[in-house]
């Protein structure tokens, strides 16, 4: 066990963990987060992506001991109440079923579209290569990327 | 706004205790029940004035609906939400029904302590049932009726010049002459037996059902506020991890507790039978444990081959089953102008939830003082509850399931038997326990398949081309079940505990059906369904024979999305374009020549002229032999003989040098009566136009000698982002004059016929084995005439 500093959704916490620990079970359990989820343990899903100083990271192979700059997880971008513009055109768009996915589309989508304003929706669907989504929401989550692209070219 | 776990579970979680009881004692209140016994009648002789002493036990949970004097409404229901947003839709129909503005429902769904039993919450029956006889809008409508009869009374008018708008009653002449719901109830308790007589509202006059109202748990959803089963937390809670064997069937030798001894994290091992899981502090120091747990196993169950497997099921003992048998199919036949013949394979699928199963149990006491709280996103809580009651050797009053959305299942995938694997280690330990399986565990050692499929079709068509004869027989594989009350040997945990699951016992001669039922869709939408003397189907071939043979299962099986509808509609959907093809007939001409019924030929036609369909014969005319051709195909059924109208027409492009297909485009046809809520119901439709075309290019499980060696995404693929994502598009059909059906999975049933028929269309090439992978689809175009 060792302490470990993260910086998480805003503000520096310590935590004792294990650093051989990936860091989702950190997220999950010390943190008590819901964002980031575990689908596979593999790095073969995402859903349990997470940004690091704004890149995508699958949090479930990522030793703990390796993470670093500022992590952001689905919950850091915004709220029920005050929802991010990229988690308000999945409201609007209806993108979601169980939702269990919902991590990876939004962060590889907000990490891609932040560097990319007005990505085509080719584009994107590039940039979301491999994510997997077992409802099989992807039409509305790429209108909803859309959308979201062309608000942040405006 | 709703955070997907009721506010039932959420108090139970912190320990607060919310009973039924408490709400009842603290005003008054109208409550709609199945019967005077499980209410407050009684009581209310027993005590002059004021609310009676508690007498609706926890497990008296056969109440709807309860108004209350402050104006407030809860709705109990026995129906769940894996995020289709069956959620919202019955927030919307109580709401309609009672006349009362949205945001005051509030709703408490599937809670064995705390709702009504509705059984499992599947089979695309939410939308029939709680709109049917007997369950939720009946409740509504009788609590209404009521609350207008006491306005009535208390307004000095007749029931009929009343209406009712945003939970007050109002003199239709006079809008100031009025009164709210809670004043009519007051302070009183009023009790009322569900009244199936009671008159719901006319569809047609619909204000809140019909529209898109958004679903409520996006939000939470979107921005990680959401409650999964997965985030429940208990005080002083610790992590279970299943250790299976791992070959098939393998059965525990020894098990090594030493061998995980010094590590960190309060280890301990359970081993209950055949059942060994560890549990430690948190989830990583449980994962450790479960990797260095030394178990030796016995070499396990020998496999069949796969390779071989399809001719092989033919010659295995099987129970057979006619769904309907006229006697005349053979001499039909045989005087038939020409005959056709074909054979169709569907492998072995898994639901492949995208996050693992996981479950959360507090098990407490012993003996028969045993007490269990279960967290599960099960479909089926109430059989899961009585099941458990087995396993824990209680009794099933002892034991409360409260069900929290989990991952999508669409059906039975590893929800139950990780409820079961959370209770055995939360009673061997005797603290609150939460497991979540690995991908592998999840994927070799916790589901239930979609069982796999040999279909022999055979008809006779007379010198006109009219079907005058079907013939259906196919093998396929049965393992277990849903869980129930007898049998929690149905899934992999029990059978792991020891209880079997029930055999698959050979019949000498078929057994004979007592009336048509085809909840399978075993019979084609063609034939008449005719059964001692009365006929049930949507066809016009009279002589139809159709004979399921069922196979002891090497793997458990159990409902996936489109349960054995999905095999045999894509046999069907496949065999009548083979012949339409055939005899050179345009294949919407053709199955419209062979259809009775109205509103399956109105889907069939919704999805033609949708798509903009050609009327010609497949396949498509000047199609090259080699290169990149299009094409297209179309596929219809009726879910369950009479749950849901679907119709799809799918198009393709094949590229004949690497045997690479390209859906582009899936329009969806879909009738399922009066529409709830038009964007959940394209959403669904969406949905399941997507995952059957996963299911038809992509998936099948694929095992070894001994063990299953589809055990993550790599070895198990689907369709991903970044693949070419077809455009979906939905024609709507409203009925708001027939009866609520279900939407679920009619248009997931017919994706891989549409498909295979687009791929004959364009290459004049008929795959009949699923998934249509390039190697498949090269061999198919190898051997095209
Ligand atoms: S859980 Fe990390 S990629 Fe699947
Ligand atoms: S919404 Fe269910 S997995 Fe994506």
């Amino acid at each position: 066990m060792a302490e470990v500093v993260l910086n998480v959704n805003g503000g520096d916490n310590a935590v004792e963990v294990d650093p051989d620990s990936p860091l989702l079970y950190v997220l999950m359990d010390a943190y008590g987060l819901k964002g980031p989820k575990f689908g596979c343990g593999l790095a073969q899903c995402g859903a349990c992506t997470v940004l690091m100083d704004g890149e995508p990271y699958r949090s479930c192979t990522l030793p703990v001991s390796e993470a670093k700059g500022k992590i952001v997880t689905l919950e850091g971008l915004g709220t029920m109440e005050n929802p991010h513009p990229i988690q308000k055109a999945f409201i609007d768009e209806q993108a979601l079923q169980c939702g269990f996915c919902i991590s990876g589309p939004v962060l590889y989508g907000k990490a891609f579209i932040d560097k990319n304003p007005g990505a085509s929706e080719a584009q994107i669907q590039e940039a979301l290569g491999g994510l997997l989504c077992r409802c099989y929401a992807h039409p509305r989550m790429l209108k909803a990327l859309v959308r979201y692209a062309k608000e942040v070219k405006a | 706004m709703s955070t997907g776990m009721t506010p039932d579970a959420i108090t139970a979680l912190s320990g607060e205790g919310y009973s039924r009881r408490n709400f009842f004692r603290s005003a008054g209140a109208l409550i709609v029940s199945f019967s005077i016994a499980g209410s407050m009648e009684q009581a209310s002789g027993q005590t002059a004035s004021g609310f009676p002493t508690p007498t609706i036990p926890n497990n008296q949970v056969d109440s709807w609906i309860a108004i209350g004097g402050d104006d407030s409404v809860t709705a109990y229901a026995g129906k769940c939400d894996f995020g289709q947003g069956f959620r919202t839709v019955q927030h919307q129909l109580v709401a309609e029904e009672l006349g009362v503005p949205l945001e005051r429902v509030k709703m408490i769904i599937c809670d064995t302590a705390m709702c009504p039993d509705q059984g499992v919450s599947s089979g695309s029956q939410g939308h029939p049932t709680q709109f049917g006889t007997g369950a939720l809008r009946a409740a509504l409508a009788t609590a209404r009726e009521a609350l207008v009869r006491l306005a009535s009374e208390q307004l000095g008018l007749p029931v009929d010049q009343l209406m009712v708008e945003n939970g007050i009653v109002y003199s239709r002449a006079d809008r100031t002459n009025n009164v709210s719901y809670g004043k009519l109830i007051g302070g009183k308790k009023i009790n009322l037996t569900l009244n199936t007589r009671a008159v719901p509202k006319n569809p047609a006059t619909y204000t809140v059902l019909g529209k898109s109202v958004p679903r409520y748990d996006v939000p939470p959803k979107a921005t990680g506020e959401f409650e999964y089963v997965h985030n429940v937390r208990l005080p002083a809670m610790i992590h279970g991890k299943v250790v299976r064997p791992p070959a098939v069937g393998a059965k525990v030798v020894s098990v090594d507790e030493s061998s995980v001894r010094t590590l960190p994290g309060n280890v301990k091992v359970i081993v209950r039978r055949d059942f060994v899981a560890v549990a430690a502090d948190t989830q990583w120091e449980a994962m450790q444990a479960a990797e260095k747990l030394v178990v030796r196993w016995t070499a396990g169950d020998r496999l069949p081959d796969q390779q071989t497997l399809y001719a092989n099921m033919r010659r295995m003992p099987s129970r057979d089953a006619y769904t309907v048998v006229a006697d005349d199919v053979d001499e039909k036949l045989k005087a038939a102008a020409q005959t056709f013949k074909a054979t169709y394979f569907h492998p072995f699928q898994m639901h492949g939830s995208l996050g693992t199963s996981c479950a959360v149990a507090d098990v407490k006491g012993t003996g028969a003082n045993t007490t269990a709280t279960v967290w599960s996103a099960s479909q089926g809580i109430y059989p899961q509850r009585d099941s458990l009651a087995l396993i824990l050797g209680t009794a099933k009053e002892n034991i409360r399931c409260i069900f929290v959305e989990g991952s999508g299942c669409y059906g039975l995938n590893g929800a139950d038997t990780v409820a079961y694997d959370a209770a055995v280690i939360s009673q061997a330990t005797g603290r609150a326990v939460r497991v979540q399986y690995s991908r592998k565990d999840e994927m070799t050692a916790a589901e239930s398949f979609g069982p796999a499929y040999v279909i022999d079709l055979t008809a006779g068509v007379d010198a006109g081309g009219q079907m005058t004869a079907w013939n259906y027989e196919s093998w396929t594989f049965n393992k277990g079940n849903r869980p129930n009350a007898t049998t929690p040997g149905n899934i992999y945990s029990g059978g792991l505990l020891g209880f079997a699951a029930p055999a698959v016992n050979p019949t000498m001669t078929p057994t004979r059906p007592a009336a048509f039922n085809n909840n399978g869709n075993v019979a084609s939408a063609y034939g008449t369904g005719c059964v001692g003397g009365s006929c049930g189907s949507t066809g016009n071939v009279q002589s139809e024979r159709v004979l399921t043979r069922t196979i002891a299962s090497p793997f458990y099986t159990g409902p996936l999305r489109s349960p054995n509808r999905l095999q045999n509609t894509f046999a069907n959907e496949s065999f009548i374009d083979e012949i339409a093809a055939a005899l050179k007939v345009d294949p919407v001409v053709y199955r419209l020549r062979h259809l009775v019924d109205s509103r399956l030929i109105d889907v069939l036609n919704g999805a033609a002229r949708g798509a903009k369909w050609d009327t010609r014969p497949s396949p498509k005319p000047g199609n090259a032999k080699t290169g990149v051709v299009t094409g297209r195909g179309i596929a219809i059924v009726l879910y369950e003989g009479n749950n849901g109208y679907g119709g799809l027409v799918a198009e393709v492009s094949v590229d004949q040098g690497s045997g690479k297909v390209t859906v582009t485009k899936l329009v969806c046809s879909n009738d399922s009566g009066p529409i709830s809520n038009p964007d959940g119901l394209r959403a669904q439709l969406e949905g399941g136009a997507l995952q059957g075309m996963s299911r038809a290019m992509y998936e099948e499980v694929k095992w070894d000698a001994t063990s299953l060696t589809s055990v993550d995404w790599r070895r198990f693929p689907v369709f991903k982002f970044g693949d070419p994502l077809p455009v979906v598009e939905s024609v709507l059909i409203d009925r708001p004059d027939q009866p609520h059906m279900g939407a679920g999975e009619t248009i997931i049933t017919v994706v891989a016929a549409a498909i295979a028929n687009a791929i004959f269309d364009a290459t004049g090439a008929r795959i009949r084995e699923v998934p249509f992978t390039p190697e498949r689809v090269l061999a198919t175009l190898a051997a095209r005439a």
